[in-house]
């Protein structure tokens, strides 16, 4: 799949929500676990050599599940095959359960999900929708009452909607 | 895969599985059509599938494939008309020397707005926003007296309207459960409670939800190979309220 890569790398250079240095294990049988500096910028978690400028790789943090493994360590795996996880050494628990909430929080789709309850909870107090210059809802034509169902609008490529829970942990 | 790059290391890995499962799954997408692409170095330019989902531009060679032939990473673009050779031409630009420019053209007037506008909010950063923008107001909304609110509904909580409660997760605070334990594991539908509760953030409720669902599903895994059960449970939410048999 092509990909711009020079824009994941300037992203994996902006202002990380965190970063440390942590154990990391790839998902392939055999891996070996490597330090590895975990950095996580919007829904992208980079991973680099602790002493190079440029990211080893990166996961898309959509659509995943981040899991407590043995204490001090968590894993992110994919809906597609929870199986295949990347595992993750932090250096206490304490660390490990700041990585899991931040990583759980990371995805667009949860933040478009808190979008939708912050616009709900606006709207039972003042009985109408909230002002926003541009509401990112608004421009696909998705009627008030509906946009505040999560799940009640058809599932077709020609709509948008608020999403599918996304997978809690 | 690899792809080439100009100083000879390897290129950076990227869950690209993952991301042709984000790119395809039944999730609703943000904007999808047909858009003239023009390729690389002054190539001619290929009708393809594009797919909006969250900051990520997939496209496919068509509307059918199983797997992207590409994917554009939004953060960080403008998006801006262009006056081109094709007719309803757009192009998503970056910043910085080398960045390469995409140029667009989609198949109608309408088809291009739709476009430009989708686009130019895609960004998390954007989102994140507009995210924060709105949990400020609504801060501010519950620290001031009823009279500073705009038409403050006089009864705002006392009766929950049906159609508001979705899945019914994110439109009340947290309360015991009013199901039973042993249903499915949807988190159960929950009367809006009094308007003195001190605000719970999105966060905290997610992840208050998270824990009761996280043990719910425990209690349902026993023995069940793999996360069937977890699948049954995200593809069976087909609206409203609704209730459903699990195995």
């Amino acid at each position: 799949m092509r990909y711009n890569e020079k824009e994941l790398q300037a992203l994996s250079r902006q202002p990380a929500e965190m970063a440390a240095e942590l154990g990391m294990r790839g998902p392939k049988k055999g891996s070996v676990a490597k330090r590895r500096l975990v950095k996580l910028v919007v829904n992208f978690l980079f991973y680099f050599r602790p002493d190079e400028a440029e990211p080893l790789g990166a996961l898309l943090l959509e659509r995943c599940r981040v899991a407590q493994e043995e204490p001090g360590g968590f894993s992110i795996s994919f809906v597609e095959d929870l199986s295949r996880k990347y595992h993750f050494e932090c250096c206490s628990q304490e660390q490990c359960q700041e990585w899991m909430e931040a990583l759980r929080r990371a995805s667009y789709e949860y933040m478009r999900q808190s979008l939708i309850f912050y616009r709900n909870e606006i709207r039972k107090m003042t009985g109408k929708a909230p002002c926003t210059p541009q509401d990112p809802l608004e421009q696909f034509g998705i009627s008030e009452e509906a946009r505040f169902q999560l799940n009640s609008l058809p599932r077709d490529e020609q709509t948008c909607t608020g999403s599918q829970l996304g997978v809690l942990d | 895969m690899i792809q080439g790059t100009n100083t000879g290391r390897a290129a950076m890995k990227l869950n690209e599985r993952s991301l042709a499962f984000y790119a395809t799954c039944d999730a609703p997408v943000d904007n999808a059509g047909f858009l003239h692409k023009r390729g690389g170095r002054g190539a001619g330019s290929h009708r393809r599938w594009f797919v909006l989902r969250g900051n990520m531009l997939f496209y496919f060679e068509s509307e059918a494939s199983r797997e992207p032939l590409g994917v554009i990473l939004l953060e960080g673009c403008t998006v801006e008309l262009v006056d081109a050779r094709e007719e309803f031409a757009f192009a998503v630009r970056f910043a910085g020397g080398r960045s390469r420019s995409y140029v667009l053209a989609a198949d109608s007037q309408a088809a291009l707005e739709g476009w430009v506008k989708a686009l130019s909010r895609a960004s998390f950063h954007y989102l994140r926003l507009v995210v924060r923008e709105l949990e400020q107001q609504l801060a501010a909304m519950r620290e001031g007296s009823p009279a500073n609110t705009l038409s403050a509904n006089p009864n705002p909580i006392s009766n929950p309207r049906p159609k508001e409660n979705g899945r019914a997760v994110w439109s009340a605070l947290p309360e015991q459960p009013t199901a039973a334990p042993k249903r499915p594991p949807l988190p159960p539908r929950r009367r809006a409670s009094a308007p003195n509760r001190p605000l719970a953030s999105f966060a905290q409720l997610h992840e208050h939800y998270g824990r009761e669902v996280r043990a719910l599903r425990s209690q349902w895994r026993g023995g069940q190979a793999g996360l069937a059960g977890l699948e049954v449970w995200h593809r069976s939410s087909s609206g409203g309220t609704h209730t459903q048999d699990q195995p």
